[in-house]
């Protein structure tokens, strides 16, 4: 245990050192806030109450999603794209060595980037965003558990998803299609495209039951305490989708190391 | 000094081929790279799809202008990205030192910079902006004139020619502040998603600060007014997009003049 808390520890500190990246990345997601809150507002002007969500619940999601957006890592995350090019690359081999499990050190690698992002750049943008727009705080302090329990399922659900599809080099050379796809996918369930109460009918329901969902609109939604079955079940659900797709990376871990051989050179 | 300049095109293509042919050697995966490319691009437009499916005008525009607005948008931005988005991979070079290399080629610095690493790929999202056009074609009732297709088509050039500067803009002050590639993005990519909608909806402030200060209203806003009949915010003439390509010029200006001083102000890492 003391082994992967080290490993996260100094990937925390790995990251911590970028800081014009960082400075300069905080920014960007403020520019982008402004921006989608003059959407959001003229949008809710038009239509209040749409899709169960008041004026200040839209701006709030805007600000949250800047925030959230890097260390849930919508765009893909440095760590998991390390692990796919070690993949292709061959350097798997090294850490296959290692006396320790695979998923379980990327997974330490992945929290200590996740951890860094959201201290330093989620909390910027919902600063900025709260001076200027009126935003949605939990009231209720006993509320505040239950919102970092969901932001830290939300990226494990994240980190199952990216995973897997490093993996998917093991099996294919060429796994640029299968990361293009998967980014897609994670950019239009997951909220990141317009909050998924927007999205209408069946269509919307489909949304809200896949895995990009538990990745940032339920853990937002618990935030403004929006969840549609409350805020109990959207945890089930954000674990019931962790659970699934960790079980399925350490597998594919399995299968992979058993029958992979590795490209030499 | 012309004669510099005459050259540069040549030199350009002939870097780009180099990156068209690397690609090319996996024409599967291209062809995949191009469709993901334009799914990933087009999710925008799925944004204004689903909020038309709630709305029948937003800002005062109705989905067909909306079409239009969103594909001379991300269409400029597309080509701008594409003959020069590797650009930003400069911040990179110049921590890793292999800029150096750049310096001592008998190639300017700029065009190698512009030309590193090419990717076809990134083709995919013009190509997905002209679906959007000709959907928007097909939705609208434009009174076509001479002038205004006219118009449309010198706009699309000086508004790519604008976010190319922009791109180079940001290029250049990663000779100050290394590492700082992500900061462009709130003009490049920020500057497409301002310029999908109306700019009208974010008040008349915005809509000074991107007509005055960084222009990214002639990019499309202002000649797409004029092809719609729409008039002009802030009182401004109606023939205010017809200056989009005197402020690319400016604009180019204003790069060429801060990659300039950003390479003289260049240090090696010696590494």
């Amino acid at each position: 245990m003391g082994v992967y808390w080290a490993i996260g520890i100094r990937s925390f500190r790995r990251f911590s050192t970028y800081r014009i990246a960082t400075a300069s990345g905080a920014f960007t997601n403020t520019v982008f806030g402004f921006i989608l809150c003059g959407v959001y507002l003229s949008l809710w002007q038009a239509r209040p109450g749409l899709g169960g969500y008041d004026t200040a619940d839209a701006l709030t999601f805007v600000w949250l999603q800047q925030g959230l957006l890097m260390p849930i890592g919508l765009f893909g995350a440095s760590t998991t794209v390390e692990l796919g090019e070690r993949v292709r690359s061959g350097a798997i081999a090294v850490d296959l060595y290692r006396p320790t499990q695979l998923l379980l050190w990327w997974l330490s690698m992945d929290l200590g980037r996740a951890m860094f992002q959201l201290l330093a750049r989620g909390g910027a943008p919902l600063l900025v965003g709260a001076l200027v727009f009126d935003l949605k705080f939990p009231a209720d302090p006993q509320r505040w558990p239950a919102i970092a329990l969901g932001i830290v399922l939300g990226i494990l659900v994240s980190f199952g998803f990216r995973y897997l599809v490093a993996l998917s080099g093991f099996w294919l050379t060429d796994s640029r299609g299968t990361e293009y796809l998967a980014l897609w996918l994670s950019l239009f369930f997951s909220g990141m495209v317009m909050p998924l109460v927007v999205f209408p009918g069946w269509f919307g329901e489909f949304a809200r039951a896949t895995p990009w969902a538990a990745t940032m609109q339920v853990p937002i939604d618990i935030w403004l305490g929006r969840n549609p079955g409350g805020t109990g079940a959207a945890l089930l659900f954000q674990l019931g989708w962790c659970v699934v797709l960790l079980l399925i990376g350490q597998l594919l871990t399995l299968l992979a190391t058993r029958k992979v051989v590795i490209a030499g050179g | 000094m012309v004669e510099r300049v005459l050259r540069a095109p040549g030199q350009y293509w002939m870097l780009v081929q180099m990156w068209i042919r690397s690609t090319l050697a996996y024409p599967a995966s291209f062809v995949m790279m191009v469709i993901s490319a334009m799914l990933i691009t087009g999710t925008d437009f799925v944004a204004i799809l689903l909020m038309f499916s709630h709305l029948d005008v937003f800002g005062g525009f109705s989905l067909g202008e909306m079409a239009l607005l969103y594909a001379t948008s991300s269409m400029t931005l597309g080509f701008a990205d594409l003959f020069t988005g590797s650009i930003e991979r400069v911040g990179r070079r110049i921590r890793e030192g292999t800029l150096d290399a750049y310096l001592i080629r008998p190639v300017p610095a700029f065009v190698q910079t512009a030309a590193d690493e090419f990717r076809l790929d990134r083709i995919g999202r013009p190509l997905q902006a002209l679906l959007v056009m000709i959907l928007a074609f097909t939705r609208l009732d434009v009174d076509w004139t001479v002038a205004k297709g006219i118009m449309l088509v010198v706009s699309v050039v000086a508004g790519s020619v604008i976010f190319t500067a922009v791109f180079v803009l940001g290029a250049a002050f990663q000779f100050i502040a290394i590492d700082s590639a992500e900061l462009a993005n709130s003009f490049t990519y920020g500057g497409s998603t301002l310029t999908q909608y109306p700019l009208t909806v974010f008040g008349k402030e915005i809509v000074r600060a991107v007509t005055f200060v960084v222009p990214l209203a002639f990019v499309n806003y202002y000649p797409v007014l004029f092809v719609l009949d729409k008039p002009a915010p802030l009182g401004l003439p109606s023939w205010i997009g017809l200056l989009s390509p005197a402020v690319a010029v400016l604009m180019v200006a204003l790069a060429a003049l801060a990659w300039r001083a950003g390479l003289r102000r260049y240090r090696s890492t010696g590494s």
